[in-house]
């Protein structure tokens, strides 16, 4: 698997590390919304096919990326800067 | 057909005529008290300890492959009871005591193997941890010896103890460790299970669940769909995929981990051996092949296939500790789907559904879990009430904090 990063171009996978589900970017506004944290921190959708994650391309530019990719292939279909992405809800 | 000595004697004087199928190929009936989805280690042990414990017979194991075409045919064969938490090492122990009468239990060779467990220790802090954690496997009585360095070198000669960045200080030894032949385990809990009445239904995918009211009374197959007072569900890495038919989504992401094996060689490795400051461990299979493996690859994946930076990652871990690993010559490697929870501990528990059960997040760890897996499942099924040392293995844990995280990491499934 290469990434292909949208400021330093197409890398090997070694420099990036994983983070998890899209849905991370998408933090409860309510601090005290016990359910929607448990929600958000423990539990996935787990898809088998199309999965919205982030990546941070660590020893590279330390970009965050929101990359959405296929389980089942580990072929990547879009790569987008986080910081571009606005979040609506949650993206999982 | 009961195997003995005196069976295998007579049946090769007379060319080996008289064996007969280890199971049935059952017709498959329209309903069933319950039905296990996965005819994996897990599954089939389940059936088997259903049957074997607690006289429930009219089961029905379903499995969309063949059996013991998952994850308990694509592992590293370890079994060890070396955990610290409350929620985890009684658990452990139970299976490894299960492990030490399997054979003569199920009345199948399994192979089991107690060649012993070796985790090295790489600095003085973690030999105080290893302290620390014998300790705690002193209190199930699971044995465990703290080695020095000298004492490591009378058994492992050959490590590479003045390692500049990783110099071996000593480790801990749990004799009872080692390894079994994981294939026979999924084919003696068949036979099991098979020759108490268990139908074994193979080709019969399972592709939703009949729910009304939150009452599960059934599922929908490829096959047609199958009433049943009780639905476990044991599934491994499509855990995910498969609850989600039910309307559940779970605190697990599935993830793939690699596995490799040399060329046989000639018996070099004494038991298992664990790498203390990366994640690497070691075994020798009786054909002669290193056995070895490391982290997951740290992505989500449904693909059984890796990719180069862990195959990279691992061998540098074998390097660090036995150079001499650099002159074997690879003959495969795999990849399996694990079903990463996010503590690294499993669930055995009742789900929101009434009459729906769920057995998964066994992580990488599945393996030596399988007896107590099914015992503290089958415990589950048929009485409704967890089983002593499975009950903090709740699928609600996290909402009340009860997660009991071994590693301490965290709820990130590709750190565990």
């Amino acid at each position: 698997m290469r990434i292909n990063c949208p400021l330093c171009g197409e890398r090997d996978l070694v420099e990036f590390h994983y983070e998890g589900s899209s849905k991370l970017m998408a933090r409860p506004k309510d601090e005290n919304d016990m359910d929607a944290f448990h929600d958000y921190l423990h539990i996935r959708s787990n898809p088998a096919g199309l999965n919205n994650e982030l990546w941070s391309h660590e020893y590279g530019c330390r970009a965050w990326l929101l990359i959405c990719r296929d389980t089942n292939t580990h072929k990547i279909l879009s790569i987008d800067l986080a910081r571009d992405v606005k979040t609506k809800g949650s993206l999982d | 057909m009961a195997f003995s000595a005196l069976k295998i004697l007579k049946e090769g004087f007379t060319g080996n005529r008289g064996w007969s199928p280890h199971w049935r190929d059952p017709v498959l009936k329209k309903e069933y008290d319950i039905i296990i989805i996965g005819a994996g280690g897990h599954g089939l042990a389940t059936a088997y300890y259903l049957a074997r414990n607690h006289g429930i017979t009219n089961i029905a194991v379903l499995e969309k492959g063949w059996i013991g075409s998952g994850n308990i045919g694509r592992n590293t064969t370890i079994i060890r009871s070396n955990y610290m938490l409350p929620g985890n090492q009684p658990f452990y122990e139970l299976s490894m005591k299960l492990w030490e009468g399997l054979e003569q239990d199920f009345n199948y060779n399994a192979m089991v193997s107690q060649r012993g467990i070796l985790n090295l220790s790489h600095s003085d802090a973690q030999h105080d941890a290893y302290a620390r954690r014998g300790n705690a496997m002193h209190l199930t009585k699971s044995g465990a010896v703290l080695l020095d360095k000298s004492g490591v070198q009378k058994m492992c000669p050959f490590l590479d103890f003045d390692n500049a960045r990783f110099p071996v200080k000593g480790g801990i030894w749990q004799p009872r460790g080692g390894s079994v032949r994981h294939d026979a385990v999924a084919w003696g809990y068949a036979r099991g299970a098979d020759s108490r009445g268990v139908d074994l239904i193979q080709n019969c995918e399972v592709t939703g669940f009949q729910i009304k009211n939150g009452v599960c009374f059934g599922v929908e197959t490829s096959r047609g769909p199958i009433k049943a007072k009780k639905v476990g569900m044991c599934v491994a890495g499509s855990s995910g995929v498969l609850a989600g038919k039910a309307g559940m989504r779970l605190p697990i992401e599935s993830h793939v981990l690699q596995a490799f094996v040399t060329e046989g060689l000639k018996p070099i490795i004494p038991g298992v051996i664990t790498f203390g400051a990366g994640h690497f461990y070691v075994s020798q299979s009786d054909k002669g092949g290193l056995v070895f493996g490391g982290d997951i690859d740290g992505y989500n994946s449904y693909a059984q296939r890796g990719n180069l930076p862990v195959v990279e990652d691992v061998v540098e871990g074998g390097m660090a500790i036995m150079p001499m690993i650099g002159r074997a010559r690879l003959l495969r490697s795999w990849g399996g789907i694990m079903d990463m929870s996010m503590d690294g501990s499993p669930f055995i528990d009742k789900t929101h559904i009434e009459g729906l059960f769920f057995n998964g997040g066994w992580c990488y760890g599945g393996f030596k879990a399988t007896p107590a897996s099914g015992y503290c499942y089958a415990h589950l099924l048929a009485t409704e009430k967890p089983h002593p040392v499975s009950e903090r293995m709740r699928l609600d844990r996290f909402k009340f904090g009860g997660q009991f995280d071994e590693k301490g990491v965290g709820a990130q499934p590709n750190l565990h």
